[in-house]
């Protein structure tokens, strides 16, 4: 089973996140993980799934939820031709000099960043695209994490494309254009 | 333009779209669009039903008989929820039509209060579209834009909850022509090289095969397939949606395909060489075992609806659009003479001898449909429940024209039948409404008699009685080792004195001249009936292919 990215274009209004997240459960889809913000235009939301599925599964999924009338665009990104980023907060256990300074070590290594540090604890942000967060986090597990807070993946393609190329109304919905 | 209640609104807008009949059953937080409604009951006749469940089917029923949206009111939490397994058999079949609901008023939304459901949560997996609106001056927009949602591409039903605020609340309302916006134009792909494809493998092709949905039916294509088969010269099988877009006794009409398809036609499909599916959807009981389906074939799908591509059956070629228009697109591009007829007397040898005579001594099912045949003549619609008398009713009447069945095909509801048949009937007063249920089904909805009775709305409910849940039973006795359990309706109620204390006719006929004479004392009444028939409880359908079996795999010959 593949890892998918898809990026859905939606109006920014009440509801429509949980239309789109029960068309994956009703169909029988578990999503891996879920981000959702406002566009450049506030009337447009995007969020951003991952998911495990075969290409039909993913062509399936896709042409359901172009189906949903405040669905705008949809797109699936392929991995090779996007960028993808996920922020990670990890609040670890740290209540001596030697463990606190063995943290900040790995935290430079690895490029993450302390953004709360006391006496007892010291609060990590990642940023990352996959591995490298898994393996701070692993390395991160041996002081013992307190708790995490993950914001989900978000993508965009590489370059001059965008989500804006494809967008189901004036290309699939243009009536006028293609009808038979 | 005029400042009116949300309730006027309301009505206003639906005089705009046209609509003249209304399905419903009032309650507390409706009741302002219901004293609406009586300002305007010389336009709009309003059926009230005897439950909300018959008033979402009869609205359902009108919509697939009338080529109209079919409308249906109902008040907040359990009015609501009554009607979701109507809205449900509507999405399954894609037919349109618009509930309407109300809601508690906004102060009291949230809390729990009385009557209150999140019925646009509820619905929101059953229909192509759900609105909540807050507001009186939201509810033109929200009925304009329900009605075309419902009819746009894919036809099916969509629900608008209204707060019961917005129904009081006063509002500017212009009755304005409306624009279809662009995002509810259905998708298509471009014809470009379609078509073409399409025509370079009919070209290759020895063994072509049409399978047709009611895709056809609900895009009016009838004509244009007619046109397209005849050229071909190939098998034309229909799911039991799709019967009726074809005249059913066309010699290359092979019948009804699937579980209990006719043989030719499960014939047609497991050994054909090229598969042309248009507005079908490739359910389970038309394909069985998936991987043996057409498994010769090269595939086509024909469908508006782009999710439906490949996702049953995986396809090799497939256009998205209106099934008339890419019918019309395709007659036009098939310029060469085809001659398949070796192909077709070998599909022909496969179909099973008309039935001569009838049966002596007891009421056969199939002789009954013969009667109602040979008796009501063409011009009848046959409006059917759930079970083995709607797969009888499906195998041994010839249905020559679209819409001329109707029946819960993909969400299989018992209890559709009574429902359905009065919206069919007050639809089309000048037709003939059979509607065929067994007695499992008819007691599920029967207090709709009262309705039919009041309205004189003369349908002809012939009950198939043989005691029991029959198709239960024949899988009981086929797989389980005929252990019937709860599966005997050895309960009444005497389904005469039922109709009759309704104020409907009720017979009970036991065998075949009583039946004639029953029915055609029914027909001449011009009044609802009820003719009890009383069938045998082994009564079986055939053929039989088993769920997930290959089409050629009979259990039951």
């Amino acid at each position: 089973m593949k890892h998918n990215t898809l990026s859905i274009l939606v109006e920014n209004s009440a509801g429509v996140l949980s239309q789109v997240i029960r068309l994956f459960s009703r169909k029988g889809y578990n999503i891996d993980s879920l981000a959702v913000g406002e566009t450049h235009d506030p009337t447009i939301s995007r969020i951003t799934v991952v998911l495990q599925g075969d290409a039909p599964a993913i062509r399936q999924i896709s042409s359901q939820l172009h189906k949903l009338i405040p669905v705008h665009s949809v797109k699936v990104l392929a991995p090779d031709d996007s960028i993808e980023r996920e922020l990670i907060l990890v609040k670890v256990k740290a209540d001596s000099r030697s463990v606190r300074d063995e943290i900040i070590q790995l935290v430079g290594v690895f490029r993450a960043n302390i953004i709360d540090i006391d006496l007892y604890t010291i609060t990590v942000s990642i940023v990352g695209a996959g591995d490298k967060s898994r393996a701070l986090l692993n390395l991160l597990d041996e002081f013992g994490i307190l708790e995490i807070a993950r914001t989900g993946m978000i993508a965009l393609e590489r370059g001059a494309t965008t989500i804006y190329d494809r967008n189901k109304i004036e290309e699939e919905y243009d009536y006028g254009k293609h009808v038979l | 333009m005029a400042r009116i209640t949300g309730a006027h609104i309301v009505i206003e807008c639906l005089l705009e779209q046209g609509v003249d009949t209304i399905f419903g059953y009032p309650g507390g937080t409706i009741l302002n669009v219901y004293d609406a409604l009586y300002d305007y009951r010389d336009q709009i006749r309003h059926y009230l039903t005897a439950h909300e469940q018959g008033a979402s089917h009869a609205a359902d029923g009108y919509a697939r008989t009338t080529g109209r949206v079919g409308v249906c009111f109902a008040t907040s939490g359990p009015g609501a929820t009554n009607l979701t397994t109507g809205i449900a058999t509507a999405y399954s079949d894609s037919s349109p039509v618009v509930f309407l609901t109300c809601n508690v008023a906004e102060p009291l939304l949230g809390k729990d209060s009385f009557q209150e459901v999140d019925i646009t949560g509820i619905s929101m997996p059953i229909t192509k579209a759900t609105y909540m609106v807050k507001h009186a001056d939201q509810i033109a927009d929200a009925i304009r834009e329900a009605f075309a949602v419902a009819t746009a591409g894919r036809p099916g039903p969509v629900l608008i909850d209204i707060l019961k605020n917005a129904t009081a609340e006063y509002a500017e309302y212009t009755s304005i022509p409306y624009d279809i916006p662009a995002k509810l134009k259905p998708m298509t792909t471009s014809p470009n090289g379609k078509i073409d494809t399409l025509v370079e493998m009919i070209g290759g092709a020895k063994k072509p095969a049409l399978l047709i949905g009611g895709g056809v039916i609900r895009s009016g294509a009838s004509e244009e397939l007619l046109a397209v088969a005849e050229k071909l010269g190939a098998p034309v099988a229909t799911t039991i949606m799709g019967l009726g877009s074809i005249p059913g006794d066309h010699p290359l009409v092979t019948g009804m395909v699937g579980m209990h398809g006719a043989k030719a036609s499960n014939y047609a499909i497991s050994r054909c060489d090229l598969l042309i599916a248009v507005g079908a959807r490739f359910s389970d009981r038309v394909t069985g075992d998936l991987g043996s389906f057409a498994a010769y074939a090269k595939k086509v799908h024909i469908d508006i609806d782009r999710a439906e591509i490949d996702k049953n059956v995986i396809t090799d070629h497939h256009i998205v659009g209106d099934a008339k228009k890419v019918l019309t697109a395709l007659n036009e591009a098939l310029t060469d003479s085809y001659d398949f007829s070796g192909w077709m007397a070998e599909v022909n040898d496969k179909r099973t001898p008309k039935r001569t005579g009838t049966a002596a001594g007891y009421l056969d099912p199939r002789d009954i449909l013969a009667a109602v045949q040979r008796i009501a003549g063409d011009n009848t619609h046959i409006v059917t429940d759930v079970g083995q008398h709607q797969m009888w009713s499906c195998q041994h009447f010839t249905y020559q024209w679209p819409g001329q069945l109707v029946t819960s095909g993909g969400f299989g509801t018992m209890g559709f039948g009574y429902g359905a048949a009065m919206g069919t009937k007050v639809g089309n007063p000048s037709r003939t409404v059979v509607h065929a249920t067994g007695d499992g089904c008819f007691r599920m909805n029967c207090h709709e008699l009262a309705t039919a009775s009041h309205y004189n709305i003369p349908v002809i409910t012939l009950i198939f009685n043989n005691g029991t849940l029959g198709m239960v039973r024949q899988w009981q006795s086929l797989l389980y080792n005929g252990r019937f359990s709860e599966t005997t309706l050895d309960r009444g109620p005497d389904f005469v004195k039922l109709a009759e204390a309704y104020g409907v006719a009720g017979h009970r006929v036991t065998n075949l001249s009583e039946f004639e004479a029953a029915f055609t004392e029914a027909l001449k009444s011009g009044k609802p009936a009820v003719l009890d028939c009383v069938l045998d409880i082994d009564a079986t359908v055939r053929p039989m292919v088993a769920a997930a079996k290959p089409l050629s795999e009979y259990l039951l010959d």
